[in-house]
């Protein structure tokens, strides 16, 4: 057995590299992880910010999750939308949410989005693109409404409209012609809904629902779901199979222990 | 040939009413050659969690131990029993560690959660093979036969099925799934794990 250490030292571990190397030298290609070939958007309105995503998740053409969450949440005013390898833009995200709250902790006041840009920034670039993580971060700070890409080698963008994944060109097609300066909240929420459904309908890699999240200085408003175009309507009947249908060869039932009573026999022991 | 088929095996999860199950097949394969048709694939973590570990039987093998000894390791530090949720997320960061050299293994948990009332919610998660976790509300699958597997489990799934039921369900989708992959099969084992029981079944599958 390997030595599962419980006080590991931090970081990746490659001690499986030389074997799957080998592997790799063999002619047998690494196998793919989940990747969320998604729709995210983010837009500036008049006062903070909207953040969309569709929640579809794939695994080469296969979709492996239909109804996953891309919204991650860094801080109570700052949330990011991932796209590229499922995995690493879980973990990167949760890293820098509780460097986040490390920082607050530290500084004692509220932190700024750019500095969770910063940090992500870094991360990212310190890893040549290999932790394949592209990211919409949005929130509103003391500066007020901010807006960020980040893709997987470092580099950032500041705009007032952006979009990233697979759909990213249907959803700027939808931005470019329906975004105006100081829109109302309504009215970005419906371009933002319209972008994301944009990249449900014309990219493959993303479908299912869209979920939004607007930030205001003071209010975060989680929206799951906010708009579900592709409900699987109810069966027409059921598919139960008869009790007996498949053939067993062998049983066995383990009894779980549900309530114990504890019931006290004899007298206290004497203890004076 | 990818690595994952190298040794063949496929785990699916399915919820039900007050219960969940979770199904494997038996096969152990040297590629296209058959080695042993009684390799154990799924593993209990505690009373209530199984763990299924489909992909590269030397990693199966390796990760059942990495996972008894941080279950372990939990269980003596905390003095309870691991909680499913939190399960997930430790085999979730057992595999993102190794995000840059993996192992072959597409982890499939099923189990049975402590809710403040006193009762149980049904549980099942699946991560990818550096730890992306996938919490579904129906059913989750792995192995060489996914793809078929999604597809059984589509139509024949549906919610609120009785444990009874819920055998058959998974049983059905899962022998038949198998039956069109090449790289799994030879015999299932179903568990269905209930509040107060867990009833472990040996399927009569084909053999070729």
């Amino acid at each position: 057995m390997a030595t599962a250490a419980v006080y590991s030292s931090p970081g990746f571990d490659f001690s499986n590299e030389i074997r799957n190397n080998f592997l790799a030298s063999k002619g047998i290609p690494l196998p793919k992880a989940t990747s969320t070939g998604t729709t995210i958007v983010g837009c500036i309105f008049e006062d903070g910010i909207i953040l969309g995503a569709d929640t579809r998740a794939t695994e080469g053409p296969i979709v492996a999750d239909k109804n996953c969450e891309k919204i991650h949440y860094i801080t109570e005013s700052i949330r990011c939308c991932g796209a590229g390898t499922a995995a690493d833009t879980e973990f990167v995200t949760n890293l820098i949410s509780s460097n986040m709250e490390m920082h607050a902790l530290t500084h004692n006041r509220k932190p700024r989005v750019v500095t969770a840009m910063t940090m992500l920034k870094q991360y990212l670039f310190r890893y040549q693109g290999h932790v394949g993580a592209a990211l919409v971060l949005g929130g509103v700070d003391a500066t007020g409404p901010n807006l960020f890409t980040i893709a997987p080698h470092g580099s950032t963008d500041k705009l007032p409209y952006v979009t990233m994944g697979s759909g990213s060109l249907a959803a700027m097609a939808v931005f470019e012609s329906g975004w105006r300066k100081g829109m109302s909240r309504e009215e970005a929420l419906t371009l933002v809904k319209s972008a994301i459904s944009a990249g449900i309908f014309n990219d493959l890699g993303s479908g299912s629902n869209v979920d939004a999240c607007i930030i205001t200085a003071n209010n975060t408003e989680m929206l799951r779901n906010v708009e579900m175009p592709n409900e699987r309507v109810q069966k027409e009947r059921t598919y139960v199979f008869p009790k007996g249908t498949t053939a067993w060869k062998k049983e066995e039932v383990r009894k779980l222990v549900v309530q114990e009573e504890v019931r006290l026999v004899g007298e206290a022991m004497d203890t004076d | 040939m990818s690595i994952m088929e190298y040794n063949g095996g496929s785990v699916i999860a399915m919820v039900g009413k007050d219960c969940v199950a979770i199904a494997s097949d038996l096969r152990l394969g040297n590629q296209a050659l058959g080695i042993s048709s009684n390799f154990q694939k799924i593993f209990p973590v505690t009373d209530r969690i199984y763990l299924g570990l489909p992909g590269l039987a030397t990693d199966v093998t390796t990760l059942r131990e990495v996972f008894r000894f941080r279950v372990n390791m939990y269980t003596i530090k905390e003095e309870r029993e691991i909680e499913p949720e939190t399960f997930a997320h430790l085999v979730s960061s057992t595999l993102y560690e190794r995000r840059f050299g993996p192992y072959f293994i597409e982890p499939v948990m099923a189990g049975l959660s402590k809710v403040a009332t006193g009762g149980f919610k049904p549980f099942i998660a699946a991560t990818d093979l550096i730890g992306c976790l996938n919490f579904a509300k129906d059913f989750v699958v792995a192995g060489t036969a996914s793809s078929k597997l999604y597809g059984a489990a589509e139509g024949l799934w549906e919610p609120d099925l009785e444990p009874e039921q819920l055998f058959e369900t998974i049983s059905q989708t899962m022998l038949n799934a198998v039956d069109r992959d090449a790289y799994s099969g030879w015999g299932v084992v179903v568990h269905v794990i209930e509040k107060d029981k867990i009833t472990t079944r040996t399927l009569k599958g084909r053999m070729d």
